[in-house]
C-alpha cells in the first residue's frame, strides 16, 4: 500500500519544500563565472531564451538571452529567479526507498531492482494492463518519446498518460477536428499583424507573461483589444472591450458573437465557401444563441457581446488567443470549436496576423503531446488506433504491428482504475497528481491503494510521498534534449551542469528500467541524439513531422518549426498558408456548438461559482516554485479573491480567513477583497498542496471528447470564519517554511 | 556619434508581474538587493489593482544630490545620477525625503542610502539595464530612439512640475496628454469607462 510513511509534517522537515533565498556562494559572491549556457527556460511553454552562469558545475546565475528572437532577453520573474532551484537543500541526491519512519537512501541497483521486480510482480500476478505510466509535459521530447516506448515495448501495458491531459488537450481535440493538426497555426510574430487580438480565458500577464509584449506591439500599431475572462486580469485592463463572463459559459458567449457575426453580414463568405465544410450545422446550432440569450447564461451585457462581435468581425485582420479558462471544462472541446468557428467564419487563417491559437502552457506542452505519452498516441502524432500509423512505427521499432498495445486510459481515468484496483502499480515522472489532480481527497485515497508506486523525481514531491522507490532524477538543466515550443518552433535544451550526487539524467533512469525489463534491444541508446534521431525516423511521414529537424539546425539557429519533414526543408512558421488542411477533404472543419452548461451548477446549498488559475510566481503544482525564496515571498499562500460586493454580504473584510466549501472538499484560507473578479465567483490558485490545495474543491467530472477535467467551474459555498493571522500560514505544515519571512531587500514604507 | 540609449517608462502597461523587481536583485552593484519600487497605484478592493514601477528618473539636476550634506551622490557625465557612495553616506535620509519620485532607499542594516544607478556594470560597457531587459510588457524598456520609432507609439516626456518644483529626467516616461511638463498633482487619469464597471453590474441593474 502505497501511503506515506510517516506524517506530511515530518516529510516536509526534511524533504521541504524549503525556501532557498540566495545563489550557492552568496549575493557577494567572487567566484568565477566559468561557463555561460545559452538554453531556455524550464517554466512555462513560451520557453524564453536564457543565458545560465555556472562555475564549478554549478549553475549560480543567469543573463537574458537577448539574440533568442522569441523573447529578445524578456524574463518573468520565474525565469530570473529559476537559478535558485539549483544547489537546493531539498534536492534529491540519491535514490531513496521507503521505510517504516520515512525513507532511506539505497542504490541505484537496490532501487531500479525494486522497481523492476514489483511492476513485473504486479504484471505477473495481474496481467501488463495493471502497471500504468504517468509522464509530464515539462520532459524534453526524447524523454516522453522514451516513456512511450517504455510503456508499449517495455511493460508492454495499455495505460500511459501524461499531465498534458490536464492542460491543454482539449484544445488538442478542437483543433484536431478542425484542421487534422494539433498545434498552434500561428507563430507569435502574427500577433502584432493582427488589427484585432481577442483573448480568451488567457490570463496572459500571469501565465505566458513574455506574450504581453506582442500584443502591446499589436496595440503600437493600433490593433483593438477584446479580452474574455471572469477576472479583469492584468492584460484586461488595457482592452477596448472587456467580457467579464461566468465560469463555464465560454461557448456560448463565442456562438452569440458568431451569431452576431452571421447577423450582421461579416462572414467571408468566399473563404468559408471555397476552404471549409460544416458551415451550416454550425449555423443552425447557434441559430438560436443570440446575444441576448447569451447575456442571460454569461452575465455579460448583450450591448458587449455584440460590439465585440463587431469589432473582430469588422476588422480585415485578427488573431483569436485563448488558453486553459476556455480549455478547463468538461465542454473544453465545444468552447474550442466555438473558438475555430468564430474565426473560420472570418477567415482568419493561413494569412498574417490571422489565426485562433491556443497558448500552450507547459514546459514542453507542445513537444509533450506529439510522439507517444498519450495514451491513445505514437510517434509523430500518430494513432494508436490506426493500422497504417501502427505499422509505421512498428517498422521504425522492429517490432510486428499486433505486439504493440491497444489504446489505453487517460490520465484521470487512470486514477480511476486504480481506485477500482484495476491498476496496481505505477511508473510516475514529471507529474505531481496530489496537487494537480482534481478532488484531492480521492486522489490521496487512490494512491494510498497502489501496491507499487515509482517516482522520479529531482524533489520529495507531495506525490514521492506515497512512493515505494523515489529515483533522483535531473533538472531541466541538467539533461540534453528537445522541446517544442508554444508557437510550434523546435529548440534545444543545452545542458548547463551534470546533476549532483548520485542523481542521474531522467533519460538514463527510463533506458535503464527499458533495459532492465528485458526490453534491451529497443533501449540500446548510446546517448540522447541517438534518441532523437530514432524519434526524428519514427515521426517521419506523420502529420508531426521532425524528419528534417537535427540537433545541429536548432544549434544553429533559432530553432525550426515543425512539420519539417526534409533537412533542406526550412520548417513551417505558419501552418495552413496553402489553404491545404490536413481533414480528408483538405477542407477546415466547422464543428457545431450546441450550448451545454457546466457539470455542475450553483444551487441553494452552493451558490457561487467557483474558479481556479495560476498566479505569475508559481508553475504548476509548486514543486519547484515553491522552494525558491523570492518566488514564494511574492505570494506566499493561497488567497481567496472575493468582489467587494459579496464580501459584504458575507461580512469579511480583505484578510479575513473564508472557508470555501463544495461537495468533495472545503479549504480555509485568507480572503482577498477585490473588485476584479465576478461578485458571483470566487478564485483561488491551484499551486499549493495539503489543506491549501484548491484542487479538494475541483470537479473531477471530464470532457467526454478529450477527457479533461473541469477544473474551471464548480459550485461552492463561501462562510467567514474569522480574521486573519496575519501573513504567516501555520494552518498546513507541509508548507510552513519557519518563521515570519522577510524578503532580504525587504525595505520600509517610502516616505 | 549615434543618439545615446534612451531608458523609457510606461506606467500604464505595467502588469505587475516584479520581473524588474526580481532581476534587480540580480544587477552586479547591488546582487541581492532590488532597487525597483512597485506600487500598487490603484489599491484596495475596489480598485483595478494597477501598478507602476518607479525606477531612479536620473534627475539632471538631481534633487538628492543638492540636499546630500555628505556630497556622496555624484553624477556621471552621461547624467546617470550614483548610488551614495559608501566611505561618504552618513545614512541622514535626507535624499530619500527629498526626492521627488520617492526613489532612494536607506538600508538602514548597513546605514547606506541606495538606489537605481541604471545598472552601471552593465550600462557602462554597453549592456542593458537588468529591469528593462526582462520586463516582458516593455513598461521599462531600454533601446536607441530609432527602435523606440520603429516599434513604439506616444510622446516622450522628460520634463515634471510638482507644486512649485519643476524636474527634467535622463528617464522618459511615455506619455498621451497634449506637450508641455507633466503636472504630477493634477491627477490625469481617464480610466476606460468599462473599467469603472467591468462586469456590466449597473447596466443588469
Amino acid at each position: 500500500m502505497a501511503r506515506p510513511p510517516v506524517d506530511a509534517a515530518v516529510l516536509a522537515e526534511r524533504f521541504g519544500p524549503h525556501a532557498n533565498d540566495a545563489p550557492v556562494d552568496g549575493w557577494a559572491s567572487t567566484v568565477p563565472v566559468d561557463r555561460e549556457v545559452a538554453t531556455h527556460c524550464c517554466f512555462c511553454g513560451q520557453q524564453c531564451g536564457i543565458v545560465l552562469k555556472v562555475a564549478n558545475d554549478r549553475v549560480v546565475g543567469f543573463e537574458p538571452r537577448y539574440d533568442f528572437p522569441f523573447n529578445e532577453g524578456k524574463l518573468c520573474p520565474k525565469g530570473v529567479k529559476r537559478y535558485l532551484q539549483d544547489n537546493h537543500p531539498d534536492r534529491l541526491l540519491r535514490p531513496l526507498v521507503r521505510t517504516s519512519d520515512g525513507f532511506s537512501p539505497t542504490s541505484w541497483d537496490d532501487a531500479l531492482g525494486r522497481t523492476v521486480g514489483e511492476l513485473r510482480r504486479i504484471q505477473a500476478e495481474h496481467g501488463p494492463d495493471a502497471v500504468a505510466v504517468y509522464g509530464g509535459a515539462s520532459l524534453t521530447t526524447e524523454k516522453a518519446y522514451l516513456l512511450g516506448k517504455l510503456a508499449r515495448l517495455a511493460l508492454g501495458t495499455r495505460h500511459i498518460d501524461y499531465n498534458g491531459r490536464l492542460c491543454m488537450v482539449s484544445a488538442g481535440s478542437g483543433y484536431k477536428k478542425a484542421f487534422g493538426i494539433d498545434r498552434a497555426p500561428n507563430p507569435w510574430s502574427d500577433i502584432p499583424e493582427a488589427e484585432v487580438v481577442f483573448v480568451i480565458g488567457a490570463n496572459i500577464a500571469e501565465c505566458a507573461p513574455i506574450t504581453t509584449g506582442y500584443i502591446w506591439r499589436a496595440r503600437d500599431r493600433g490593433a483593438r483589444l477584446i479580452v474574455a475572462d471572469p477576472r479583469v486580469t492584468p492584460i484586461a485592463r488595457t482592452a477596448d472591450i472587456f467580457l467579464g463572463l461566468r465560469p463555464g459559459t465560454d461557448s456560448a458567449l463565442l456562438s452569440a458573437m458568431l451569431h452576431h457575426v452571421i447577423a450582421r453580414g461579416l462572414v467571408d463568405d468566399a473563404f468559408v465557401a471555397a476552404h471549409t465544410e460544416g458551415f451550416d450545422a454550425a449555423v443552425e446550432a447557434v441559430e438560436d444563441q443570440t446575444p441576448q440569450w447569451a447575456a442571460g447564461i454569461t452575465g455579460v451585457p448583450a450591448g458587449r457581446i455584440e460590439e465585440a462581435a463587431e469589432v473582430w468581425g469588422g476588422a480585415a485582420t485578427g488573431m483569436l488567443l485563448h488558453a486553459r479558462g476556455l480549455e478547463h471544462q468538461s465542454k473544453g472541446v465545444v468552447n474550442v470549436s466555438s473558438a475555430i468557428n468564430l474565426a473560420l467564419a472570418c477567415g482568419r487563417i493561413g494569412r498574417p496576423g490571422c489565426g485562433v491559437n491556443m497558448i500552450t502552457g507547459q514546459g514542453n506542452g507542445q513537444g509533450g503531446r506529439e510522439h507517444g505519452q498519450k495514451c491513445d498516441q505514437l510517434p509523430g502524432g500518430r494513432q494508436l488506433g490506426d493500422p497504417d500509423d501502427r505499422a509505421a512505427v512498428a517498422a521504425v521499432w522492429g517490432v510486428d504491428p499486433d505486439d504493440l498495445p491497444a489504446p489505453g486510459y487517460s490520465a484521470y481515468e487512470i486514477l480511476e482504475a486504480i481506485e477500482r484496483g484495476e491498476i496496481r502499480g505505477l511508473f510516475s515522472i514529471c507529474f505531481n497528481p496530489l496537487i494537480s489532480l482534481p478532488d484531492t481527497a480521492r486522489t490521496r485515497a487512490a494512491f494510498d491503494k497502489l501496491e507499487h508506486l515509482t517516482v522520479v523525481d529531482f524533489f520529495l514531491s507531495e506525490t514521492a510521498h506515497h512512493a515505494d522507490v523515489v529515483l533522483a532524477g535531473s533538472l531541466h538543466e541538467e539533461d540534453e534534449g528537445v522541446v517544442a515550443t508554444a508557437e510550434g518552433r523546435v529548440v534545444k535544451i543545452n545542458a548547463a551542469v551534470p546533476p549532483p550526487g548520485d542523481a542521474r539524467r531522467d533519460t538514463e533512469i527510463i533506458i535503464e528500467v527499458g533495459r532492465r525489463l528485458g526490453a534491451e534491444r529497443h533501449f540500446a541508446f548510446a546517448d540522447n541524439r541517438a534518441v532523437f534521431e530514432e524519434l526524428r525516423r519514427a515521426s517521419a511521414g506523420g502529420v508531426v513531422d521532425y524528419g528534417g529537424i537535427t540537433w545541429e539546425r536548432l544549434e544553429a539557429g533559432d530553432g525550426v518549426f515543425w512539420p519539417c519533414p526534409s533537412v533542406d526543408h526550412p520548417g513551417t512558421p505558419r501552418l495552413f498558408e496553402d489553404l491545404a488542411f490536413h481533414t480528408p477533404s483538405g477542407r477546415a472543419r466547422f464543428v457545431p456548438t450546441p450550448w451545454r452548461p457546466p457539470a455542475e451548477e450553483t444551487d441553494r446549498d452552493f451558490p457561487t461559482w467557483f474558479t481556479t488559475g495560476r498566479v505569475v510566481s508559481q508553475y504548476l503544482s509548486g514543486e519547484q516554485t515553491r522552494r525558491i525564496g523570492p518566488l514564494v515571498d511574492q505570494y506566499p499562500e493561497p488567497l481567496c479573491e472575493v468582489h467587494p460586493r459579496f464580501a459584504e454580504v458575507l461580512g469579511v473584510t480583505d484578510g479575513d480567513v473564508v472557508r470555501v466549501t463544495s461537495r468533495r472538499g472545503s479549504i480555509d484560507l485568507p480572503a482577498r477583497v477585490t473588485s476584479t473578479i465576478r461578485p458571483d465567483t470566487v478564485f483561488v490558485p491551484y499551486h499549493w498542496g495539503g489543506r491549501q490545495a484548491a484542487n479538494q474543491l475541483t470537479n473531477p467530472v471530464l470532457d467526454p471528447e478529450s477527457k479533461i477535467p473541469e477544473f474551471k467551474v464548480c459550485a461552492v459555498r463561501v462562510e467567514r470564519v474569522g480574521p486573519g493571522a496575519g501573513t504567516t500560514d501555520d494552518r498546513d505544515v507541509a508548507v510552513t517554511l519557519g518563521p515570519t519571512r522577510t524578503r532580504p531587500d525587504q525595505e520600509g514604507p517610502r516616505s | 556619434m549615434t543618439d545615446p540609449d534612451l531608458f523609457v517608462i510606461d506606467q500604464s502597461r505595467c502588469i505587475g508581474c516584479q520581473a524588474c523587481v526580481q532581476a534587480c536583485g540580480e544587477c552586479g552593484t547591488h546582487r541581492g538587493r532590488s532597487m525597483i519600487h512597485l506600487d500598487e497605484i490603484d489599491a484596495g478592493p475596489t480598485g483595478s489593482r494597477q501598478t507602476a514601477p518607479t525606477v531612479c528618473m536620473h534627475c539632471t539636476d538631481p534633487t538628492c544630490a543638492e540636499v546630500c550634506p555628505a556630497d556622496a551622490i555624484k553624477q556621471n557625465e552621461d547624467g546617470v545620477v550614483q548610488s551614495a557612495l559608501e566611505p561618504r553616506c552618513i545614512a541622514c535620509s535626507n535624499c530619500v525625503n527629498a526626492c521627488p519620485f520617492g526613489v532612494p532607499k536607506m538600508m538602514t542594516e548597513i546605514d547606506l542610502m541606495m538606489k537605481c544607478d541604471m545598472c552601471l556594470d552593465r550600462t557602462s560597457v554597453g549592456g542593458k539595464p537588468m529591469c528593462a531587459s526582462v520586463c516582458p510588457s516593455d513598461a521599462l524598456w531600454y533601446g536607441t530612439p530609432d527602435e523606440f520609432a520603429a516599434r513604439r507609439t506616444g510622446r516622450l516626456g522628460d520634463a515634471f512640475v510638482f507644486g512649485n518644483q519643476r524636474v527634467t529626467t535622463k528617464v522618459r516616461v511615455v506619455i498621451d496628454d497634449p506637450p508641455g511638463p507633466i503636472d504630477v498633482l493634477s491627477g490625469r487619469l481617464a480610466p476606460r469607462a468599462w473599467l469603472d464597471d467591468p462586469f456590466g453590474l449597473e447596466e443588469a441593474g
